[in-house]
């Protein structure tokens, strides 16, 4: 595992919204086959972390690295190898599936001719091959979630930035997802942000905790679940991590 | 990129029913004023006929349609399909679709830019055409007509560039449209309200640009102008743009 390359390396990103320290100094790696999961409190800073990985939100110190492509100097190369699914997905609600997918890639620079098979390979994945011809206003809750986890693949992007890609699904649902991430983790790097344990658990090869603004733990999924010699549950692991970096600031 | 920018607004605006209906009524109304004009001309045309140097068809229609009608349409449509452009995109928040794919913030605004001229034209190269039409019934000053379709499609393209700007302020789309009429009927009537001498007034607002077109001047200064509106608008959309990035 250690040899596979890095895809995205993030030192010591700084963001601060006026007085408030969203984010204070964090630093990621990501290597290709690889699922981080990014554990943490509502308003540990993951969303903005995931933001400034992506090009989205600058960050006011700091440097990001995708494929060896500096973000800040080389974004229209970086941002080629990177396939975003933000909180809320980026749907416009008055196109259809098959277009806003057709779109997504020619927007990601994917040549003209491999968009049909990259549409319906994306498709097939997420589960989507029976609605292509709808309009994402019309379709449910769940199924807007699979456009867009749809849109940030399509283009077959090496990492994959998934910020809370369950939210809204049914269990059913979930588990397929769940399956789709790790059949990408196999190839590409994924890097999703959740509150929820037991999805670190079933996917993450690693897990990084954020706590008010920094990483306060970063171990394999297994390494955590030895945390306390095995005894405790992922919950209480979660809670004593995050309780003790508040002791500790 | 700019080209796939620009596709997918005019794709949107004639998936859109109420585009088509519009299109239709707008249609309609610069028909009425047409044919009203001409209406008009036909009725002195014989006493015209006694006078030295008396206006021809064209220039009973032309001016006062291109002026009157489609300026004033223009002005109150334009904020209309502005206002989606930037505000929208914030507010569904599919602006960070954008943002994190590998396109520039100048190519965003520009390509949102040429969606939307692109559709304004249309309108107006249509009301030209049917300006036109004069041919079949009379000899016609084609240069006229010309000069004021090409000073409508330099107006339409700087109330877009400021409506984009407007757009790229706020959430709501609603206010980006109140705000944009505010500002162009602001403008037009500073413009027209002006007495003569004050030149400042008329120098300022993009109608009184309009003016020389209009009379069937083409005025390379007028030109100038237009072109630096819409840069000024456009580079300011872009800083907008960068400072989202920068300030969340």
């Amino acid at each position: 595992m250690s040899e596979a390359p890095v895809t995205l390396a993030a030192h010591n990103l700084i963001r601060r919204f006026g007085p408030h320290r969203a984010v204070e100094g964090v630093s990621l790696q990501l290597r290709r086959g690889e699922v981080v999961g990014l554990l943490g409190h509502n308003g540990a800073g993951k969303s903005t972390t995931l933001q400034m990985l992506t090009g989205v939100l600058l960050p006011q110190s700091g440097r990001v690295e995708v494929c060896g492509f500096d973000l800040a100097r080389q974004p229209e190369e970086a941002k080629a190898c990177i396939g975003f699914l933000p909180e809320t997905p980026p749907l416009y609600r008055d196109m259809r599936v098959d277009d806003y997918l057709i779109f997504a890639a020619r927007l990601r620079l994917m040549p003209h001719e491999m968009i049909p098979d990259a549409l319906a390979e994306a498709a097939r994945r997420c589960g989507l091959q029976d609605v292509r011809r709808q309009i994402i206003g019309t379709l449910s809750k769940g199924y807007q979630q699979r456009v867009g986890i749809a849109q940030a693949i399509v283009h077959g992007p090496e990492v994959i930035i998934l910020d809370e890609p369950t939210v809204g699904l049914d269990p059913a649902q979930i588990q397929d997802i769940r399956a789709l991430i790790r059949e990408l983790g196999t190839k590409h790097s994924v890097i999703l942000s959740t509150h929820l344990l037991g999805e670190v658990e079933s996917i993450c090869d690693r897990v990084e905790i954020m706590h008010q603004g920094r990483m306060v733990y970063s171990d394999s999924s297994a390494g955590m679940k030895q945390y306390g010699n095995g005894h405790m549950t992922l919950e209480d692991v979660f809670l004593d991590i995050t309780r003790g970096a508040v002791q500790t600031p | 990129m700019i080209r796939l920018i620009a596709w997918k607004e005019l794709r949107g605006l004639f998936g859109a029913p109420s585009t088509w209906l519009i299109l239709g009524a707008l249609q309609f109304i610069l028909a009425w004023a047409y044919l009203g004009r001409l209406d008009a001309f036909l009725q002195v045309q014989s006493q015209l006929a006694l006078v030295a140097n008396a206006p021809g068809a064209s220039e009973a229609v032309v001016p006062g349609l291109f002026r009157d009608t489609l300026g004033v349409i223009v002005m109150l449509v334009t904020p209309l399909f502005t206002m989606r452009l930037l505000a929208e995109e914030r507010r569904n928040q599919t602006l960070v679709l954008l943002l994190s794919a590998p396109i520039s913030n100048a190519r965003i605004v520009l390509g949102k830019f040429a969606g939307l001229i692109a559709f304004l034209w249309l309108l107006i190269l249509w009301c030209g055409a049917m300006a036109a039409t004069l041919r079949l019934g009379t000899p016609m000053d084609l240069g006229l007509l010309l000069s004021n379709t090409l000073g409508m499609l330099l107006l339409a393209a700087s109330y877009a560039a400021l409506g984009l700007y407007i757009s790229s302020l706020t959430t709501q789309p609603v206010v980006a449209a109140v705000a944009a009429l505010a500002t162009l009927s602001g403008l037009w009537l500073i413009e027209s309200s002006a007495p003569d001498g004050y030149r400042l007034w008329h120098a300022l607002a993009p109608t009184g640009h309009f003016r020389n077109f209009n009379s069937g001047l083409l005025d390379s200064g007028d030109v100038a102008y237009f072109v630096l509106f819409c840069a000024f608008f456009l580079a300011l959309t872009i800083r907008r743009l960068d400072d989202s990035r920068s300030y969340g």
